[in-house]
C-alpha cells in the first residue's frame, strides 16, 4: 500500500505521456539538467534554503505558542513551488496553495511579510485579516489562496482567459494537493481551460496524503496525472523533490501555454514530511516511509547535483545557510516590531471603492 | 410597440440587453460568459445577436460549469476585465456558491483585490418553473458581506442598475425577474443613464402605511395600493431596488412618516430579507411605530409547480390587502 511511488514508477507504472508524446522521466535527463545555468540553479538553491529556514522558524514560533492560528509548511516539498515560480516571467501570475511558500518568496513576498502575517500584524499582506499562507498581491502577480481547496483553479483559468482575451502572452500557474483534485472545481477548471486552450499550467503536489487520507482512499487511480486525460490535457509526472526537474517541466508547460497551445497538468511526486499542519503529529504515516523520503530531501538533492555539476561546493552551501538565517532573524525582528491592528480595523475593506478605474 | 408620441417602449428584457450592449460598446474590458449565451443567444434570448456583433470570445459559451463560470469571472475581473456571467436560471447559482461566498466576497477584505464582476441571475416564480426554476436566492447572499445585490422592478431600473453593476468594482449579483421580462415595458430616455446602486425609491406616496418591497412584488404592491386608495387607505410603496447595500434611510423615513409598515417579498419568509428589514425598523424606529411590523412572504416550502399550488405560494394582491387592512386598523 505504501510502496514508495518512485519505485513503483521504476517498475514501469505511473509514467504518463507528456506533451511531446514521450514518456516523462521522474528524474529528468542529464541533457535536461545541463539546460539550467549555474546562476539560476544557485538562485533556486537559495530559495529552497530560504523557504526551509522561514518555515522552520514558523514551526518554532508555533511551538512557542506565538502564532494565534494554524501553521502549514512545505517541509520536504519546497522544490515544487520554488521550481515553478522560478520558471515564470515577472508579469505572469500564480495562484498557489498552502504548500507553496517557495513561490511567494520567489515572487518577492518577503519573509518579514510572511512572519508579520503569521503574527497577525498590520504589516502583513492582509493586515491581520487573514492568517498563515493566505496572502496575495496582484502587483507581484499573486492571487491569494482561499482555504477551500481547488476554488482558485477556476479563478486561475479566468485570469488566463483575461490574458487570452487581450492577446497577451502572460501565463498563470496554479497548484493544488492530491486531495484537492477530488473537488468539482478542479474538474470544472481543467475542463474549461482545456476546451478554451487557456494559458494556464495546473500543478499538483502529490505528497501522498490529504491530511490523514492516503492517496488510495482519495482516488482509484495510481497517478493523479491520469485525471488530465479526461480533459485531453497533456500531462507530465516529475520528481517533486528535484528542483531542476520541476523547473524544466514548468518551463516546458509555461512556454507551451505562452505559444497558445493550452494548459498542461504537472504532477509532482513528493512526500509530506510534517503533519498536515503543525498541530498534527501525523502518526498515521508509516515511519519507514518518512525515513525513506528523508533521504530524498530536495535540499540534499539540489546540493548533490550542484556538487556533481561543479556549480558549488560545501562552503557555498554553508554561506547560503548563514545568509538565510540572518535574513530570517531580521524578518522576525521586523514582524515582532510591527504593530498589531486595532480592533475596529476589522471593519475596513469589505467593499472596494465603487468606481475605481485601472485595476491590475 | 410605440406610444402616441412615437417613442419606442422597451421591455424589461430589452432593457437588460441594451445595458449589456451599451457597456460592451463603450468598454472593451466588458465581456459575457455563460451557458448557451453565444450561438443561441441565451435561454431567455437576452444576448441574441451579441456574438455576431462582439465575437465568440466576448460572448463566451462555457461548459455546464457554474463554479467555473463564476470562478473564471473572478480571475478575469482581478486581471482588469469586467466580466458579466450569466446563470441560466438563478437556481443554479447554488453550484457556484463557494466561488461567490468564499472567493468573490472575501478577496477585497482579505488582501485588497477588487473583484469587479456581475452575476446575472434570472430568478423568481410565476412562470410554472417548479422547484428548480423559480427560486429567489437572495437570502443566501444577502447574509454574505462583500457581495452587492440589486433587484430591479422596472425596465428603467433594469437598464440603469445593470450599467451601474458593470461599472462597480465589487461582485454584484443582479437579480432579473423572469416574470417581468416581457410583461412590463416603458419608454426609456434616449440619453445614457445609470441608476446608482444603494438607492431605494418611493414609487407611490401615502401617509397611512408603508410597504417595503422589491422585484416583481413592486407591481403587486402598486396594484394593492390602487385598491386600498379607493377604500380610503393611502399606502406608500418603497421599491428597494438594491438589497445590499440597503438604503435603510429611505425605509426609516417612510416608516416615520406613516408609523405602520409591512414588508413584502416573493422569497420564503423565514430568514428572508424581510426579517432583516423588520429588525432594522424595530431597532431604529420603534418609537415611531403604531402597529406590528408585518411580513408578507411566500410560505416556507420549495416553489411548487402545479398552477394552483404556485398561485397559492406566491404572495398576491389579496394577501397584501388583507395585511394592509389589518395594519391600518391599529
Ligand atoms: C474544500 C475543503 N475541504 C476541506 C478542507 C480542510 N483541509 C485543509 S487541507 C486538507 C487536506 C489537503 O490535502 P491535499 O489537497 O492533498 O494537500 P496537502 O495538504 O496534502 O498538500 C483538508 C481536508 C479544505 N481546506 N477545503
Amino acid at each position: 500500500m505504501n510502496t514508495p511511488i518512485i519505485e513503483r514508477d521504476q517498475q514501469g507504472v505511473g509514467a504518463v505521456e507528456n506533451g511531446s508524446g514521450a514518456k516523462a522521466s521522474l528524474h529528468g535527463t542529464k541533457e535536461d539538467r545541463m539546460k539550467i545555468a549555474k546562476a539560476d540553479y544557485l538562485q533556486m538553491y537559495y530559495y529552497l534554503r530560504l523557504t526551509r529556514a522561514l518555515e522552520d522558524r514558523v514551526t518554532v514560533l508555533y511551538r512557542q505558542g506565538r502564532i494565534a492560528g494554524g501553521a502549514y509548511t512545505s517541509h520536504g516539498m519546497e522544490a515544487i513551488s520554488v521550481g515553478y515560480a522560478y520558471a515564470l516571467h515577472a508579469d505572469d501570475v500564480i495562484a498557489p496553495y498552502h504548500r507553496d511558500m517557495g513561490a511567494y518568496l520567489v515572487r518577492g513576498i518577503t519573509p518579514g511579510e510572511v512572519l508579520a502575517q503569521y503574527l497577525g500584524k498590520r504589516t502583513g499582506p492582509t493586515k491581520g485579516k487573514d492568517g498563515n499562507v493566505h496572502l496575495g498581491d496582484l502587483r507581484r502577480g499573486i492571487i491569494a489562496f482561499v482555504s477551500h481547496l481547488a476554488d482558485n483553479l477556476p479563478v486561475a483559468a479566468g485570469a488566463a482567459l483575461a490574458f487570452k482575451l487581450r492577446g497577451e502572452t502572460r501565463v498563470v500557474v496554479t497548484n493544488t494537493g492530491d486531495g484537492g483534485t477530488s473537488r468539482g472545481d478542479f474538474h470544472e477548471a481543467l475542463n474549461f481551460a482545456s476546451v478554451r486552450k487557456l494559458p494556464v499550467v495546473f500543478f499538483c503536489n502529490n505528497n501522498q496524503y490529504a491530511y490523514s487520507t492516503p492517496l488510495h482512499l482519495q482516488m482509484a487511480i495510481r497517478d493523479v496525472a491520469e485525471r488530465a486525460k479526461a480533459y485531453a490535457m497533456p500531462s507530465e509526472i516529475v520528481d517533486g523533490n528535484d528542483v531542476g526537474a520541476v523547473y524544466l517541466a514548468a518551463q516546458r508547460a509555461i512556454e507551451r501555454a505562452r505559444r497558445g497551445e493550452g494548459p498542461t497538468f504537472i504532477e509532482c511526486k513528493t512526500m509530506r514530511m510534517h503533519g498536515h499542519s503543525e498541530h498534527d503529529s501525523a502518526k498515521y504515516v508509516p515511519r519507514a516511509l518518512l525515513e525513506e523520503w528523508k533521504k530524498k530531501d530536495p535540499i540534499l538533492k539540489a546540493e548533490r547535483i550542484l556538487r556533481e555539476w561543479g556549480y558549488a561546493t560545501d562552503s557555498d552551501f554553508q554561506a547560503v545557510q548563514q545568509r538565510v538565517i540572518k535574513e530570517i532573524d531580521t524578518a522576525l525582528e521586523f514582524a515582532e516590531r510591527s504593530p498589531l491592528p486595532e480592533g475596529p480595523e476589522a471593519l475596513d475593506g469589505v467593499y472596494a471603492d465603487s468606481e475605481r478605474e485601472g485595476l491590475a | 410597440m410605440t406610444t402616441a408620441t412615437g417613442a419606442q417602449e422597451i421591455t424589461y428584457l430589452e432593457a437588460i440587453s441594451q445595458a449589456l450592449d451599451e457597456e460592451m460598446r463603450q468598454d472593451p474590458r466588458v465581456f459575457l460568459l455563460g451557458e448557451d449565451i453565444g450561438v443561441y443567444g441565451g435561454a431567455f434570448r437576452i444576448t441574441e445577436g451579441f456574438q455576431d456583433k462582439y465575437g465568440e470570445w466576448r460572448v463566451l459559451d462555457t461548459p455546464l460549469s457554474e463554479s467555473a463560470i463564476v470562478g473564471a469571472a473572478i480571475g478575469a475581473g482581478m486581471m482588469g476585465m469586467r466580466p458579466v456571467a450569466e446563470m441560466q436560471f438563478a437556481d443554479f447559482i447554488s453550484c457556484a456558491f463557494d466561488q461567490l461566498t468564499e472567493v468573490a466576497a472575501k478577496n477585497h477584505y482579505r488582501w485588497g483585490a477588487a473583484v469587479p464582476i456581475v452575476i446575472r441571475a434570472p430568478y423568481g416564480g410565476g412562470i410554472h418553473g417548479g422547484p428548480f426554476h423559480s427560486a429567489c436566492p437572495e437570502a443566501w447572499f444577502f447574509h454574505t458581506p462583500g457581495l452587492k445585490i440589486v433587484a430591479p422592478a422596472t425596465a428603467y431600473d433594469a437598464k440603469g442598475l445593470l450599467k451601474a453593476a458593470i461599472r462597480d468594482n465589487n461582485p454584484v449579483i443582479y437579480l432579473e425577474h423572469k416574470f417581468l421580462y416581457r410583461r412590463i415595458k416603458e419608454v426609456l430616455p434616449e440619453e445614457e443613464f445609470v441608476v446608482p446602486i444603494g438607492q431605494a425609491k418611493v414609487v407611490r406616496e401615502g401617509q397611512d402605511l408603508s410597504l417595503i418591497t422589491y422585484g416583481a412584488m413592486v407591481h403587486v404592491a402598486l396594484e394593492a395600493a390602487e385598491i386600498l386608495e379607493r377604500e380610503g387607505i393611502a399606502m406608500e410603496v418603497v421599491d428597494l431596488r438594491t438589497l445590499v447595500p440597503m438604503d435603510t434611510d429611505t425605509i426609516l423615513e417612510s416608516v416615520r412618516k406613516t408609523s405602520k409598515v409591512m414588508v413584502l417579498h416573493e422569497d420564503t419568509k423565514t430568514g428572508g430579507v424581510g426579517a432583516e428589514i423588520a429588525a432594522r425598523i424595530a431597532e431604529q424606529a420603534f418609537d415611531a411605530l403604531d402597529g406590528p411590523i408585518i411580513r408578507v412572504a411566500a410560505p416556507d416550502t420549495p416553489v411548487p409547480y402545479s398552477p394552483p399550488l404556485e398561485a397559492f405560494f406566491i404572495p398576491k394582491v389579496d394577501d397584501v390587502l388583507e395585511a394592509a387592512r389589518g395594519l391600518a386598523a391599529y
